[in-house]
């Protein structure tokens, strides 16, 4: 497939990687910010391919794993009433709440529908005037501007059914919490491509300049990661810390104006809890006063469940790089995709869901496959 | 049940944890909750030698032959789509359940289970190509039955079959037969029916070229069968719902050996690739309709292969693994960077992802 095999390419990849090993000379951690870019790494195994002393850590960006919990019972609770139809991207319905999922609403009669683009729920509000259409904004700054055109296109219809459940989360904020951390152990950051996309990388060359730490706005392709550890690499043993565009073909460094408009526009900064992190200040976005009769939360004015993590699931750690899935007892035991206990295992992007999908082999028969 | 049941240190349910104590879509996915359901409700109560091989057709011995039997219910939607419709649909898929165990299919029941409302112009069109696709196939439709539920009770119609036919001589295939050492084989590019199904969907209007590939299967094991010694093709499936890697794992755990697939032998159209690409899913996972996964002993793998490649539904075909002593129950792929990771069944449907 043109424009995806070149960036699949083994023998480019072989030679990023003799690159890379020619100009490492010290232990390093790298942690590569959004889960889809894990997914690659452990797809393709990448992991065992470099450098044993270059070590990858997971970040916080999955968008489904770090929605909180009483978020989750907030969306349950609503798409439990009779009066809705609830919508939602595919990965958000197996998320466990406090003591249910989406996908068990549904089993027990709920309207609860998938959609791949949030405009389809407007559509649905369009053709269903006498139900309330709520639809489960969750990601960061990559989907935020479609769920800001949701209610300006509701806004400019007149609908007086259809509402957005904003659980959006802001990705700097959540680097400058990892960085300010005293058990921070990351020295270089691959940021995620997508989201740079969106609102280009100004703001994380602060973070870099602030933090004497080098960030490389990467894609999510074998070569595009490798391309990323090598620049990564090639700073730090040179005592650099600047940011670089490796996405070039997709991010620009002012990102997409207009999307930022329709983000300004519709929702405003504000603090945010995240799963198995806690709140950080100043690290989500809600929808702005103007547009209240759209907000899901104010429309059905759900009380916050307060709901906590199960106490074994070690989501914080793992979210922060500061462990592994393996790590965690109940990885692969009692914490499956079928039964998460935390959200790292559920959506496809999680990183433990990752480690359980491809490399389960080294905990079962550990040697035998090499 | 709680979806967080506390955590003892100790696993001692053979179900896993979390089970729903309702029926979920992906308790028909063909993936690991299916399977579930299978070992916790099915197996249990009707628990007998035939069932118990858990092969996509039951084999009984009867008068002196070997009877087979199968049955399948079809609730695709649409009930039209590029390269087929749910009658054609319902004749493939039993005869290729009778098939996969190198079964001759011979005559077909089939039921409806109609919404009211349904147009009686749709009925006709299905059943015009349930026949001519039995015909096709060269079996007979000689029993059959209808029932129409309440508007809304159902998705216009859903057909079962059951098909029966006789298995030849004292062939026995089997997916606990896989052994060390065997090839893989597998008929075409995988991928190609589910992608035209979603292709359909409301909310998911993307065109495309692709067709499903919707067949009957039964004259293609004939073809491989001739010419190889008995025994020499340990079992077949067709990888329908969960895909490839649902039925590779079958086989894996069936027989307790392991599956290593190399991943650029693996064909996948173009479009299909496109399409998974865009949509965030996985080829491995997605269902086909007119494909074949075949355990062959190595000394017969070629002729086999060149078999399959001289009939019309095989000329794809290629080995795209190998069944290895080292660990049993799980398939897992050589990428093309050299590295292996685990090919997993699903837990139940792909979820289409956020970003």
């Amino acid at each position: 497939m043109r424009y995806i095999d070149e960036f699949r390419d083994p023998r480019l990849a072989k030679s990023l990687i003799a690159d890379i090993v020619r100009h490492v000379t010290r232990p390093w951690v790298l942690m590569e910010i959004c889960g889809g870019q894990t997914h690659t790494l452990v797809r393709y195994g990448f992991d065992e391919l470099l450098p044993r002393y270059i070590e990858l850590v997971h970040g916080p960006g999955c968008p489904v794993c770090v929605t909180p919990l009483d978020r989750v019972d907030k969306a349950i609770a609503i798409a439990s009433r009779p009066d809705v139809i609830f919508v939602s991207y595919g990965d958000m319905l197996r998320v466990p709440g406090s003591k249910s999922d989406l996908f068990q609403v549904k089993a027990a009669g709920g309207d609860v529908r998938v959609v791949y683009s949030p405009c389809e729920a407007v559509k649905i509000a369009e053709a269903n005037p006498d139900r309330q259409i709520v639809f489960f904004g969750v990601g960061f700054e990559t989907t935020a501007p479609a769920h800001a055109l949701t209610v300006l296109q509701a806004h400019r219809l007149g609908l007086l059914n259809f509402s957005l459940l904003a659980s959006h989360v802001l990705v700097p904020p959540a680097i400058e919490t990892l960085l300010q951390s005293p058990r921070n152990r990351v020295q270089g950051f691959i940021a995620p491509g997508h989201v740079c996309t969106i609102v280009g990388y100004k703001e994380y060359e602060q973070l870099a300049a602030r933090h004497h730490v080098p960030i490389v706005v990467g894609g999510f392709e074998p070569t595009d990661l490798l391309e990323a550890i090598r620049e990564l690499i090639l700073q730090l043993e040179t005592g650099r810390a600047e940011v670089v565009n490796q996405y070039a073909r997709s991010v620009s460094r002012a990102g997409n104006l207009a999307a930022q408009q329709a983000i300004e526009l519709v929702f405003e900064r504000c603090d945010r809890r995240w799963r198995g992190i806690g709140f950080i200040p100043k690290s989500g976005m809600r929808i702005r006063a103007e547009f209240a009769q759209y907000d899901a939360e104010r429309v059905f004015g759900i009380e916050e469940s307060g709901a906590e993590e199960a106490s074994e699931c070690i989501a914080a750690d793992v979210l922060m790089g500061l462990k592994k899935p393996m790590d965690c007892p109940a990885f692969g035991s009692v914490c499956v995709p079928e039964s998460p206990l935390g959200a790292p295992m559920v959506s496809s992007e999680g990183a433990c869901a990752a480690y359980y999908r491809y490399r389960r082999h080294e905990t079962q028969a550990s040697g035998e496959v090499h | 049940m709680s979806k967080f049941p506390e955590f003892d240190g100790v696993l001692t349910c053979p179900v896993s944890v979390g089970v729903s104590e309702r029926i979920l879509l992906g308790h028909g996915s063909g993936g690991r909750l299916s399977a579930e359901l299978i070992q916790s409700v099915f197996l249990p109560a009707f628990d007998n030698t035939a069932l118990n091989h858990l092969n996509d057709q039951a084999i009984v011995d009867f008068a002196g032959k070997q009877l087979a039997i199968t049955t399948d219910t079809f609730v695709v939607k649409p009930l039209f789509f590029p390269g087929g419709d749910i009658g054609s649909l319902a004749v493939h898929g039993t005869i290729n359940d009778l098939a996969m165990g190198g079964v001759q299919p011979l005559y077909l029941s089939v039921a409806f289970i109609l919404e009211e409302g349904l147009e009686i112009d749709a009925l006709r069109r299905v059943v015009t190509s349930l026949q001519r696709a039995a015909e096709e196939a060269g079996v007979q439709v000689v029993t059959g039955d209808t029932k129409v539920v309440e508007k809304g009770h159902g998705d216009g119609l859903f057909i079962n079959t059951t098909g029966i036919g006789i298995v030849p001589g004292r062939l026995h295939l089997s997916a606990d037969q896989a052994t060390p050492g065997d090839r893989v084989i597998l008929s075409g590019p995988i991928g190609d029916h589910g992608i035209a199904i979603l292709a359909q969907r409301e909310g998911l209007s993307f065109e495309t070229t692709i067709q499903s590939d919707s067949a009957a299967l039964h004259t293609l094991v004939r073809a491989m069968l001739q010419g190889v010694p008995s025994g020499a093709i340990r079992c077949m499936r067709d990888p329908t719902r969960g895909g490839l890697s649902s039925t590779a794992n079958e086989i894996a755990a069936q027989s307790k050996v392991g599956i290593v697939l190399q991943e650029e032998k693996i064909p996948v159209r173009e479009e299909v690739r496109g399409a998974c690409e865009l949509l965030g899913l996985d080829p491995l996972y997605v269902a086909n309709e007119g494909k074949l996964v075949a355990v062959v002993d190595p000394a017969a793998a070629e002729a086999v292969l060149k078999a399959m490649r001289a009939h019309p539904l095989g000329r794809e075909a290629c080995i795209i693994g190998t069944v290895t002593e080292s660990n049993r129950g799980t398939v897992v792929m050589r990428t093309a960077f050299g590295t292996m990771r685990i090919v997993d069944m699903l837990p139940g449907d792909q979820l289409p992802r956020i970003c």
